[in-house]
């Protein structure tokens, strides 16, 4: 049930921001620094995403995450599509885990 | 295919290559919803109803991290409202039409659709027809819920000792979202920074779901502070 919840209000709160500037677009004003506020939130988002919640992926092994980040870059760096820099990570991350890297 | 007999069509055409971009990264959500323990329908419900890709990683991540609802949709608002000029945009660009038609094409604007419609009006001179652009919109939605189920279904066959070491995969999600735009501009890596900084110094008195919400907010301020007239 909370996680209906959870969608429910994901699904309003994403719509209305997509919808009110639609309907009523000619009565919409922004002064231009909320425009480079909002231009500049998915960076902030993301940012805060991956940072500090990456040294949480294995408990008391912040190394795991730092590692799987640092493939992630590399191989996102090489303009490779986003579900290789994914995978790519996955396995790292899955060889650390499994070969006795982590103590 | 004539675009001029088969308006919708064509649009389905002219969305394609965004269908086909959306459809492993939902297979990928799909699959890490249900692995972090969020049953398949609900994991479906949110791709028909959300429809916000980074959106919902991002509650899957938090939901991981034992972020309250509050803070998972306080987090989704903040990280959807640059929507609305999207959306302010591309309304702009289609020709007059219905009201319920309006709020009906609003919900299928997305990073990427938005970009693919700005690009192709900008292209194209003319506004587009509105078949054209509900064609457009409708297989990049499709894909999206259709790519949600493969995921859920597939991830039955994930063996365990793989699922463990999937969190990652969420993080290296957000990664490869951001790489490519400090490619573009190292501004845009100097903001994320920033609002890692402030994520970090939050959490360090609050719970990550705030921390994070908050170092948007900040984060985002302390980019509009210094970006100056970006495009």
């Amino acid at each position: 049930m909370k996680m209906i919840g959870i969608v429910l209000g994901m699904a309003l709160v994403t719509y209305i921001p997509r919808v009110l500037p639609a309907v009523f677009m000619h009565r919409i004003f922004f002064p231009a620094w909320f425009e480079r506020w909002l231009r500049s939130i998915p960076y902030a988002a993301l940012g805060a995403l991956i940072f500090p919640g990456i040294l949480l992926v294995d408990k008391g092994h912040p190394e795991v995450g730092l590692v799987g980040g640092g493939i992630a870059m590399m191989l996102a760096y090489l303009r490779l599509h986003i579900i290789f820099v994914m995978t790519g990570a996955i396995l790292g991350v899955l060889l650390m885990q499994n070969l006795g890297w982590v103590l | 295919m004539d675009s001029e007999q088969y308006p919708f069509l064509s649009g389905m055409k002219t969305g394609l290559p965004i269908a086909l971009g959306y459809l492993p990264i939902a297979v990928a959500f799909g699959a890490l919803a249900v692995q972090s323990g969020i049953q398949a329908e609900t994991t479906v419900l949110m791709s028909l109803l959300v429809y916000a890709g980074a959106s919902q990683f991002m509650a899957v991540g938090m939901l991981l991290s034992g972020a309250g609802a509050l803070q998972i949709i306080a987090a989704t608002f903040f990280l959807n409202l640059r929507h609305m000029i999207m959306s302010m945009v591309v309304s702009k660009n289609l020709p007059d039409s219905h009201f319920g038609w309006k709020a009906l094409f609003s919900f299928g604007i997305t990073d990427e659709t938005f970009a693919l419609l700005t690009f192709e009006g900008a292209k194209k001179g003319p506004s587009p027809s509105l078949p054209s652009v509900a064609g457009l919109l409708l297989s990049a939605y499709l894909a999206w819920v259709f790519g949600t189920v493969l995921g859920c279904l597939g991830s039955s066959i994930i063996p365990t000792r793989l699922s463990d070491s999937m969190v990652i995969g969420l993080y290296a999600m957000f990664i490869g979202l951001l790489i490519p735009n400090i490619r573009r501009s190292l501004k845009t890596g100097l903001i994320a920074g920033i609002s890692m900084l402030f994520c970090y110094g939050f959490n360090t008195f609050l719970d990550q779901g705030w921390s994070i919400v908050l170092a948007t907010i900040f984060g985002a301020a302390a980019g509009a502070a210094f970006l100056g007239e970006r495009s």
